[in-house]
């Protein structure tokens, strides 16, 4: 299979299916889906469509109940737990509707954290999550805890140590959620700066603004995809 | 590397919590200060116990006469007098494993200086006695065969009976002192030995030659009748079988014939001591357990306190798995915690306990002894103590399914 190769993601065919007492829930059913590097995706849908459960799979905190879910050519439903987190620190990084920053817990010390489980001397993990801190405009504040922070600068926060990792995918949950205007075009602004610069990234929301950031929508509904479409022109970064 | 960053990160954690870590802690080191303390005043009374059985000779062998039946009623042990100073030199003689024999007897007399006036134990000693009872002499010296010989009027008095005997200052050897009217002078005064393992004062008495006592003093039912026989083996391997010769000879001394009774009863310095011995042992072991079970009880407050943690901390375990956290790293911080919490405990335990070993000894002059195998057990199982419990917790927030934990209000 060439696809599974080349592209970033592979999906073919995956259910998820919970049981919840006697009741049996399929939150996704049959979801085949491709997505290639550099790619700017927005996955739409209402709550309980199961846009969750296939964020969580696509971000390998999670395993599909039938199908394949191929990461950077890896079939990921055939790895242990521990194999799972080594992907989300290598290849993964995530940003959360509730930022999710570690609380009484420096900036810095946040943006360091993909780090520290990757063993790397202490020094490097500081001048790294300094400069992805950098990239997200919060020089200065590496010493501020998280409730020293504003909702956006927060946010930020989680960019950094989204990007510290230097990961193949970006998943955005909901990133704006929590959210004003101001601080919203902010943030946007910097997941369109990272596409550009080459990263992929997948942005799940209910926003139509927002959505409309990304150059392709996917919209779920009752745990299928209900459309997929192109909504910009790829914009095709000269490879230097 | 990651450890190093892991024990960074669980202290950091234990400060933030400044009062709920402290509290955790002042179980634990309740516990090994507890068990510390305990061990030390256990060890103390045993040893006070070793010092009491030493104090009365080395590889010593007492033989007292036993009770007399009189009509089927049977008197105390002592009662009787059967032994004689006759029995004392022949086992002497018959017995090679006998460095001495010596004997005593003993009455309670009026002891008379100037206007003082006291009355304690006075001892018929053979010089042997003496030396196999191990005394020495804070001043002055022994009587000696020549006095034994010559029934010569003289006293070794102990440490009690001068401090009520005289002034304070004033210098007891070479002191005219009356014992039952009759002048004695003093030629000594015994090292003090404190109380026996029996709890009586030994150092409330006066010593003088047997003859002595026999002929001026006491009196005597019959000439060469004592009170006791005292006997010493050179070796304390050769206690028992020397114990059993004892017996053999005296029972052919006293014409006892087959199944009758012996007249006569001997223990050994360790029959004496074991007594004593043992009730310490068991007193140390039941302090043991009470502390360890205090010991135990801060354990359980590690783990309460730990699994309040990882509720507390469902989220950032969340967060730190999605970031790539494996299982054995979550482990390891929450196990790292409790250690830390553990060594910490067992560190400020040790000091405590040292502490209150010392206070102890200074405000209720109980004898106490630091022992660094008490120490060293007491630290080493709070550790234990912060790992065993700490195990649970640490294994529950390490089974966190991410997507829950993050989900976690």
């Amino acid at each position: 299979m060439a696809g599974i190769v080349n592209s970033l993601i592979v999906c073919q065919d995956m259910w998820k299916v919970y049981r919840i007492g006697d009741v049996t829930v399929q939150a996704l059913r049959g979801v085949s889906l491709t997505i290639d590097r550099g790619e700017f995706v927005a996955i739409m849908g209402s709550s309980g469509s199961g846009k969750s459960t296939l964020m969580n799979i696509l971000g390998c905190l999670d395993k599909p109940s039938k199908g394949h879910y191929w990461l950077n050519g890896a079939d990921t439903g055939s790895l242990r737990s521990d194999q799972l987190a080594e992907i989300r620190n290598r290849q993964i990084g995530f940003v959360f509707q509730s930022f999710n920053l570690i609380p009484r817990t420096s900036a810095l010390e946040n943006a360091q954290l993909p780090l520290f489980y990757r063993g790397l001397p202490i020094k490097q993990q500081r001048a790294l999550a300094a400069a992805a801190l950098e990239r997200v405009g919060l020089r200065g504040r590496e010493e501020h805890s998280p409730t020293q922070l504003s909702g956006g600068q927060q946010q930020r926060v989680a960019i950094a140590r989204a990007l510290v990792a230097a990961p193949s995918l970006l998943l955005a949950d909901e990133p704006t959620g929590n959210l004003d205007t101001q601080s919203s075009r902010e943030i946007m602004d910097i997941l369109s700066e990272l596409n550009k610069d080459g990263m992929t990234v997948i942005l799940v929301t209910h926003e139509n603004d927002v959505a409309a950031c990304a150059a392709r929508e996917v919209v779920i509904k009752d745990g299928q995809i209900q459309s997929d479409r192109v909504t910009k022109a790829k914009i095709h970064v000269a490879e230097a | 590397m990651f450890t190093w960053l892991t024990v960074v990160t669980a202290l950091r954690v234990l400060r933030r919590n400044r009062l709920r870590a402290g509290l955790t802690l002042l179980g634990i080191v309740i516990g090994v200060a507890a068990v510390i303390a305990m061990v030390s005043i256990g060890e103390g009374a045993k040893q006070a116990v070793q010092k009491q059985i030493a104090s009365m000779g080395t590889n010593v062998i007492l033989i007292w006469p036993s009770g007399t039946t009189v009509g089927g009623v049977r008197g105390a042990q002592g009662g009787a007098v059967t032994l004689t100073v006759g029995d004392a030199l022949d086992l002497k003689k018959k017995i090679p494993s006998l460095t001495d024999t010596g004997w005593y007897t003993r009455g309670a007399m009026q002891i008379v200086n100037g206007s003082h006036n006291w009355n304690c134990s006075v001892y018929g000693t053979s010089p042997s006695y003496l030396t196999i009872r191990d005394w020495s002499y804070s001043s002055g010296g022994a009587f000696t065969q020549a006095d034994l010989d010559s029934a010569a009027r003289v006293a070794i008095l102990g440490q009690t009976v001068v401090e009520n005997l005289f002034d304070h200052g004033e210098e007891p050897v070479g002191a005219a002192i009356r014992i039952n009217n009759v002048p004695f002078r003093v030629i000594g005064v015994f090292s003090p030995k404190g109380q026996s393992a029996q709890g009586w004062d030994q150092d409330d008495v006066v010593f003088i030659p047997y003859s002595t006592a026999e002929r001026k003093v006491l009196g005597t039912l019959f000439l060469g009748s004592v009170g006791a026989i005292a006997a010493s083996a050179a070796r304390s391997e050769d206690l028992e079988d020397a114990v059993e010769e004892i017996r053999a000879v005296m029972r052919v001394r006293h014409r006892l014939q087959g199944e009758q009774p012996d007249d006569f009863t001997i223990r050994t310095q360790v029959d004496m001591g074991k007594v004593q011995e043992g009730t310490s042992e068991t007193l140390t072991v039941m302090l043991m357990v009470i502390a360890s079970v205090s010991l135990l009880v801060g354990g359980i407050g590690i783990m309460n306190i730990l699994l309040v943690s990882v509720t507390e901390r469902t989220r950032e375990i969340g967060i730190r798995m999605a970031v790539g956290a494996k299982r054995v790293h979550i482990m390891t911080q929450f196990l790292i915690e409790a250690m830390t919490l553990g060594v910490v405990g067992g560190i400020i335990g040790v000091a405590v306990g040292i502490l209150a070993a010392r206070l102890t000894t200074i405000i209720a002059g109980w004898p106490t002894i630091i022992s660094s195998d008490a120490v060293m057990i007491a630290f080493i199982f709070s550790v234990a103590v912060g790992l065993f419990f700490g195990l649970y917790p640490a294994n529950k927030a390490a089974r966190l399914n991410p997507i829950e934990a993050l989900r976690y209000e």
